[in-house]
């Protein structure tokens, strides 16, 4: 478990007197949760431990950025990803805790995609680590179906006016990874040079890959 | 990535209840669902492990694996044992003067 035992500030003198412990609502809520799991047997704190390392330091956009790269780079791994997202993906190592399906979306340069989920936050967690906080927000998952190009174009994203915008609506059995435009100019690139390139935002379809995010 | 400490620990409880059966990830998703879309949450989804914590908690006593009840009382119970823990010392549950 972690160590949330809170550290008040010292004083300015440095007295260490009525130093209390506080814990929020939150905090003691998870506790007796945890209280209440553990005398069922319910929980191993080890797993948990482990749960929380691996999304604080090996699920995250990285994952997703090879994805993309390596559909850049392989055509046959491309039509995979097309067929079954879910497979190719996995093949990399990159597999979903919840048993969801994935789909990849292929930016053209007739339609750009935008995911987003208005039930609550699903999200492609495997490949992309844990949703930024615009996209639990509720402003996001109200307008981005309504008004997709003006969201996109508060996220600094102009589209031509004749590209189409399809937005993807995310469900706890189907996730989407955007698989943007690669960038012009990039052809000598290798495939670790070109994941660079592939911010979080342009795989949910907030950015684009290669650009500033 | 996450807010809190306790944040952390709430996913991963979710993810190792579901992985171990306790109930699928649509019955998660409706129960995380229900929270987000109550009246008065914030509106940056600043409070989005708040609703975490709740549906966790609804969906353990819908379930009849957790009581309503006992989960306020040991939830009381963690927030007198901390503030009785000295500082510097590991808080425990049995930290608490009135258990």
């Amino acid at each position: 478990m972690h160590d949330d035992h809170d550290h008040h500030h010292h004083d300015h003198h440095g007295h260490d007197h009525h130093h209390d412990n506080r814990y929020s609502d939150m905090q003691a809520r998870v506790r007796a949760l945890e209280t209440v799991l553990s005398e069922k047997g319910l929980i191993d704190p080890g797993a948990i431990d482990a749960i929380v390392e691996a999304y604080e330091t090996k699920i995250g956009p990285r994952n997703g950025a090879h994805v993309v790269a390596k559909a850049w780079t392989d055509p046959d791994f491309a039509d995979w990803l097309k067929r079954d997202a879910t497979a190719a993906i996995a093949s990399l190592g990159y597999t979903g805790r919840q048993g969801e399906h994935m789909r990849a979306l292929f930016n053209t340069p007739e339609t750009h995609n935008l995911v987003v989920c208005t039930l609550c936050s699903c999200y492609p967690w495997s490949v992309l680590g844990l949703p930024p906080v615009w996209y639990k927000a509720p402003a996001y998952r109200s307008r981005a179906v309504i008004d997709p190009r003006g969201v996109l174009a508060e996220f600094g994203v102009t589209l031509p006016e004749e590209k189409k915008i399809r937005v993807w609506d995310s469900t706890a059995e189907l996730r989407y990874l955007v698989i943007p435009e690669r960038p012009e100019g990039t052809e000598g690139l290798a495939e670790e040079e070109l994941a660079g390139l592939v911010s979080r935002d342009a795989m949910i379809g907030s950015a684009i890959a290669g650009a500033a995010s | 990535m996450f807010p809190e400490p306790w944040a952390a620990e709430a996913f991963a409880m979710t993810v190792h209840l579901h992985e171990n059966g306790l109930f699928s990830w649509s019955e998660w998703a409706e129960a995380l669902s229900i929270e987000v879309h109550r009246p008065g949450r914030a509106e940056d989804g600043s409070d989005y492990f708040d609703c975490w914590v709740a549906a966790l908690s609804g969906l353990l006593v819908a379930k009849g694996i957790a009581d309503a009840g006992v989960i306020l009382a040991l939830q009381s119970a963690w927030q007198r044992a901390a503030e009785a823990t000295p500082h510097g010392m590991p808080i425990e549950l049995g930290n608490d003067p009135l258990r």
